[in-house]
């Protein structure tokens, strides 16, 4: 229906007009078309990335220069406190720096704005299958963007981490931000968690339901594969999180239910009346970790399929181990359901526990090294040009190297034993989060940023961009393995009233120098971003000659996407392809005719 | 340019093997060797896994970096058309999973004897109850020649931030939380567990050097979570049980009564009760 509906607008009156039936509100704020949704997802986690990377690099003066005055804001924040920020806002730092980049910068740029731009495109369809709710799933991000702004307002924000454990988290006493502000926060995550469904359950609908004539799911790019297999994570994942965080906020509000899900009874905490209950913490933990384990790979799947098709595209080759690759993001998807306990090894829960998710959480290391050897296979014999496309695409690669490898200590329970809850950690997920996806957002945004804007990005602005954040990036996070090493604890207003820490000062200080040219590093982005909206040289539909459905729809694509139905002959990695001798790419699109009506020729030896 | 970001890509990962190789001889490692029966053992595990890891770190690295470099020397070269290898698929499937699957059990045993309760040694000390309260350890000895007692008993001895514990004997402590949750982390004996509200959970270590070791909180317990600083006291038993004696006396100390006299009256009590 909506397939044929847009087929049918685009035949007939062609886009430009089909658009100018629209106001402008319509068109571009309250808008329907999935591209414009994309876009504004993307815009605004861009915005929020700066937000959250304002509130780290608040973490990293507070380690380095404990209780100095914050360059900037600090005599603005706490003129009154002769600039000394206090523990409690560290606290609510980091669990805003989290929050932020967790549930308004990855998990939105890759579902919702390269989710909600690339799938329809890519898959060749008009729109998403919902447009409505797509939209929606856009407007139910600012009432959580409302709720944790308002969260900062309430008694210095929230200050429990991000994973809110409680009995810290449901008990207003028991810290400073644990009153209102934890209430403002936890809805905050229900509205997040709204919109994500919201996406995901259009996500799968149009994949299933949508593709293009001639699309078979084995014919779909890896992109597409990785949002398919994040909806399904997302959708089984998150009503979990969701009835957790609903469970919580029953413990915690004065005038509601009194339940006691996570509270159990007689805890004293801060000389307040001993609590009545019956409940057990470790719930929270299980119910969390039972989203907050899939969310990582949500974070990092689509990123994955992302970088597989940019990859091809920029060594002109087909992937390597196409339907490996396939299979072993769903294998990551699987597993990613049973290894949640790994987050609580040192909790308290069953040690048997220990042992069984101990041995899911070191085999889910296999899929991610298949994919890894598949990348480095798909280089190997291809021709490599470094555009910033390639060279955030080859970061992606090697920092997902670092993070998985890291990995495997804190998998193996007697070493996590240890380095629990260290800057190990630490190390390891920004390696995850920010060293793979976000260098593979990076990357996507350059790639796909002419079919968005129909014009190109600067290249030595994406280059600076690029070298800049990877050394501060690699200089901020790689010495935090050594400072895991060194029983460094996360969390710590001021490490250095530990004897046996003092000596890491130094390593601190050189971790904020690094990560302060990280974070200015994104104003490069930012400008290069803006600047080539409107100035970058235009580009046609296909600059970077690659074969997917979205190359084949006008540069920037109209309402409705395709001015000609598309219809598939072939998978999307046909690069250097022996049917044509002419050109290195073969689009899913075009149509050869059958090999007997061709002339005949010799395929190419294959490498050994 | 192109050999600029070849040698870009081949130089990170040397200087990140770099910085592992000199940071033992820079302070940048573990606080102390492990000075505990079972911190040793694990230390050895994180060297295998180090090895292990280091091996595929470089390996991978050089793939990359020579497929980098071969593949970008000739700008019109056109790429091999290839999709894959089923030979390699398999290979580099079976190949990590026996080792993974090595990993994984191998670390089996120390994780057994840390936790499980039926494989703790026999001859274990419950030396005392440790109570983790915002922000700091309260500690409860038993009653100089008693047993811990789970609930509180009359003669026990308390102290605050100050752990002491006979050497060269596995020593139990009973973990508890008077508020929200905590996380008992010495570094140097490579201990850690979370005290968790409404839970008693056995923690059980051997000390095998006699010192003084930092206490620490691994577990986000309110503004106030840096500054939960404790000490764990590992010396000679007979130093242990006059530690606890003085601690006793002292405790009940009334202001006139000669320590000593107080001592005596304290075990007549109990012994009377």
């Amino acid at each position: 229906m909506a397939a044929q509906a847009g087929a049918h607008a685009a035949g007939q009156h062609g886009h430009g007009e089909h658009a100018h039936e629209l106001s402008f509100v319509r068109k571009y704020i309250f808008s329907t078309d999935h591209k414009v949704i994309g876009i504004q997802f993307l815009i605004t986690t861009l915005l929020m990335l700066m937000v959250g990377g304002a509130l780290a690099l608040g973490v990293r003066w507070q380690i380095a220069y404990s209780w100095q005055t914050m360059p900037i804001v600090g005599k603005w924040l706490f003129g009154e406190q002769g600039g000394q920020i206090s523990p409690e806002f560290y606290t609510m730092l980091f669990t805003m720096h989290a929050t932020v980049m967790i549930f308004l910068v990855i998990i939105p740029i890759l579902a919702g704005a390269f989710g909600n731009f690339l799938i329809p495109l890519m898959i060749g369809a008009d729109d998403m299958a919902f447009p409505t709710l797509n939209m929606l799933s856009y407007w139910f991000m600012w009432p959580a963007i409302i709720c944790f702004g308002l969260s900062f307002l309430f008694d210095g924000g929230p200050a429990a981490g991000w994973t809110s454990y409680p009995v810290l988290s449901a008990i207003a006493e028991a810290a400073p931000g644990s009153g209102m502000a934890q209430t403002m926060w936890l809805l905050g995550l229900t509205f997040v968690g709204v919109s994500s469904m919201m996406g995901s359950v259009n996500y799968m609908t149009t994949i299933i339901n949508m593709r293009a004539p001639g699309m078979t799911l084995f014919r779909m790019p890896l992109t597409i594969w990785g949002m398919f297999i994040t909806a399904i994570l997302q959708a089984f994942a998150l009503p979990v999180l969701t009835a957790a965080g609903f469970m919580l906020l029953f413990d915690r509000l004065p005038f509601s239910i009194h339940s006691c899900f996570f509270i159990p009874n007689d805890l004293i905490i801060n000389n307040a009346e001993p609590t009545v209950g019956g409940g057990q913490p470790l719930l929270w933990q299980h119910l969390f970790w039972f989203y907050s384990h899939p969310a990582v790979y949500i974070m990092l799947l689509p990123a994955m399929g992302m970088v597989s098709d940019m990859l091809a595209a920029m060594v002109r080759k087909p992937i390597f181990g196409y339907r490996p690759m396939v299979y072993s993001m769903a294998a990551i998807a699987g597993l990613g359901f049973i290894v949640w306990g790994h987050h609580m090894f040192t909790s308290g829960m069953n040690p048997a526990l220990g042992m069984t998710f101990m041995t899911s959480t070191i085999m889910i290391a296999l899929p991610s090294a298949v994919k890894v050897f598949n990348w480095i296979g798909t280089i190997w014999g291809g021709k490599v040009r470094f555009n910033t496309v390639t060279l955030n695409c080859i970061a992606f690669v090697t920092m997902f190297i670092v993070g998985g490898l890291s990995g495997i200590f804190m998998a193996a329970v007697p070493v996590d034993i240890y380095i629990h809850d260290t800057y190990f950690i630490v190390a390891h997920f920004h390696y995850v989060l920010f060293g793979a996806t976000l260098f593979g957002v990076f990357g996507a945004i350059h790639y796909w940023f002419p079919k968005m804007f129909g014009r190109m990005m600067n290249e030595t602005l994406g280059k600076w961009h690029f070298l800049l954040s990877f050394i501060g990036f690699n200089g901020a996070f790689f010495p935090m393995h050594l400072l895991g090493i060194a029983g460094f604890p996360r969390r710590y207003a001021e490490p250095w009233i530990h004897p046996y820490l003092e000596h890491l000062l130094p390593m601190n200080r050189f971790i904020t120098i690094s990560a302060i040219v990280m974070g200015f590093a994104q104003f490069l982005l930012l400008a290069n971003f803006a600047y080539s909206m409107f100035r970058g040289p235009k580009v046609g539909r296909n600059p970077w000659k690659a074969n997917t459905l979205e190359w084949f729809a006008p540069s920037p694509p109209g309402h409705g996407n395709f001015d000609v139905q598309p219809v598939v002959f072939r998978g999307p990695y046909e690069y250097s392809s022996p049917l044509v001798k002419d050109r290195d790419y073969l689009m899913q699109t075009e149509y050869l005719p059958r090999r007997e009506e061709r002339p005949t020729e010799q395929p190419q030896p294959q490498p050994a | 340019m192109r050999n600029f970001w070849c040698l870009f890509f081949t130089v990170w990962p040397i200087v990140a093997v770099g910085t592992f190789v000199i940071a033992p001889a820079m302070g940048w490692w573990f606080p102390t060797d492990a000075y505990s029966t079972l911190g040793q053992q694990i230390d050895d595990l994180f060297y295998l896994i180090l090895t292990i890891v280091g091996v595929v770190f470089i390996g991978t690295h050089i793939a990359l970096g020579y497929t980098l470099w071969k593949g970008s020397q000739d700008p019109n070269r056109r790429s091999w058309f290839t999709h894959g290898s089923h030979t390699l698929e398999v290979i580099w499937t079976i190949v990590p999973a026996g080792i993974l699957l090595f990993i994984a059990l191998y670390q089996m045993d120390v994780w057994r004897m840390y936790r499980v309760q039926s494989a703790f040694p026999e001859d274990l000390l419950e030396v005392a109850e440790v109570t983790a309260r915002q922000f700091e350890w309260r500690i409860r000895y038993p009653a100089p020649g008693r047993p811990l007692q789970l609930k509180p008993q009359k003669g026990d001895v308390y102290a605050v931030n100050d752990l002491h514990v006979p050497v060269n004997r596995p020593v139990l402590i009973q973990l508890r939380t008077m508020d929200v949750q905590h996380s008992f982390f010495v570094p140097s004996l490579r201990v850690k567990q979370d005290a968790l509200p409404g839970q008693v959970i056995p923690v059980w270590f051997e000390v095998t050097k006699p010192g003084i070791y930092d206490l620490t909180c691994a577990e986000l317990c309110g503004w106030g979570h840096y500054k939960m600083r404790g000490r764990v006291v590992a010396e000679a038993e007979e130093d242990f049980r006059a530690y606890l004696q003085r601690l006793a006396a002292e405790q009940a100390y009334d202001g006139v009564t000669p320590i000593e006299t107080a001592l005596s009256h304290a075990e007549k009590r109990q012994n009377e009760e």
